[in-house]
């Protein structure tokens, strides 16, 4: 047995402008899939996102990883690209991608697995707003916490 | 690598305020009001709910989606706010007349109110009863492997 698993969450928001629109069907079927999120003018939300990265706290610094370093991350990956951006046309990662909730969270994922080097990404979720968010997390890790 | 799949989930949080009585049949008086306490109030007492419905499934490339929002609202609307918001839990709701409505049996109840929710696969409802406490069910976990 390892020391003792601990989960640690880091919050940030932004804000980003989206519409959805899938070229491939017509007006009158984007607009009944999409209603009022079809308006090609876009609208906009503060997104909030949590962060949640899983590991063994280092048993010199008691830190699973420095949470100074998790900022730095979240704020090349995600600030930098996402905030006070249109997501349709200014987020390479989502070309050709509606820009759902799922979806952003499914690209916030994947941007950021790889710099988490220290404990491992245990899951996400993303608001758009307080009634609607996505979770992603791997297969075997439970979304509700530590199984 | 890690060759675990990536899971996706879409959760969606809904408001409903009803009232309810904790009192089982099957104690006493004084019983019921060691167990339930205020709680086992005559008069009942009510809450704001926060109920938290997730679903995983394949993100639709068409849509970006999960399940597409409309059509949920209008299934949770249809088959679980209509006869909760704004009821008694236990002289309005049919299950609740031969069990106890607290919030442990409300999620099992809504549950399976929308496990046949035929767009996504329900993962899970999280109920708050107060901002200070949340119950939360999954369905039974032996046939979660279907």
């Amino acid at each position: 047995m390892g020391l003792p698993m601990v989960l640690l969450t880091r919050k940030i928001e932004f804000s980003a402008s989206h519409f959805y629109h899938n070229p491939n069907l017509s007006a009158e079927e984007n607009n009944l899939i999409f209603g009022k999120c079809n308006n090609p003018h876009g609208h906009g939300h503060n997104y909030t996102l949590e962060v949640t990265v899983a590991g063994e706290p280092d048993p010199v610094t008691g830190m699973v990883l420095d949470l100074k370093e998790l900022k730095e991350i979240l704020e090349r990956e995600v600030m930098k690209r996402m905030d006070h951006r249109h997501l349709n046309y200014e987020v390479p990662e989502l070309a050709g991608q509606i820009p759902t909730c799922e979806n952003i969270a499914r690209v916030i994922w994947q941007l950021l697995e790889p710099h988490i080097t220290k404990g491992k990404l245990h899951r996400i979720r993303l608001y758009e707003s307080p009634d609607l968010f996505a979770d992603c997390y791997r297969n075997g890790a439970n979304a509700a916490g530590m199984d | 690598m890690n060759t675990d799949a990536l899971q996706v989930e879409l959760g969606r949080r809904y408001r409903f305020a009803a009232s309810h009585r904790l009192h089982s049949p099957h104690l006493s008086e004084e019983e019921n009001y060691r167990v339930f306490g205020k709680c086992n109030n005559p008069y009942g007492h009510g809450h704001n709910y926060v109920l938290e419905v997730s679903l995983s499934g394949k993100i639709d490339p068409a849509t970006g989606m999960i399940a597409n929002l409309a059509d949920l609202d209008a299934f949770v609307e249809r088959h679980v706010l209509e006869e909760l918001d704004h009821r008694s839990l236990n002289e309005d709701v049919a299950v609740f007349r031969d069990m106890v409505p607290t919030t442990e049996n409300l999620c099992i109840e809504i549950f399976n109110r929308l496990q046949c929710f035929p767009h996504a696969k329900l993962e899970r409802v999280r109920i708050q009863e107060t901002a200070n406490n949340s119950f939360e069910f999954a369905g039974n976990r032996e046939e979660n492997h279907s």
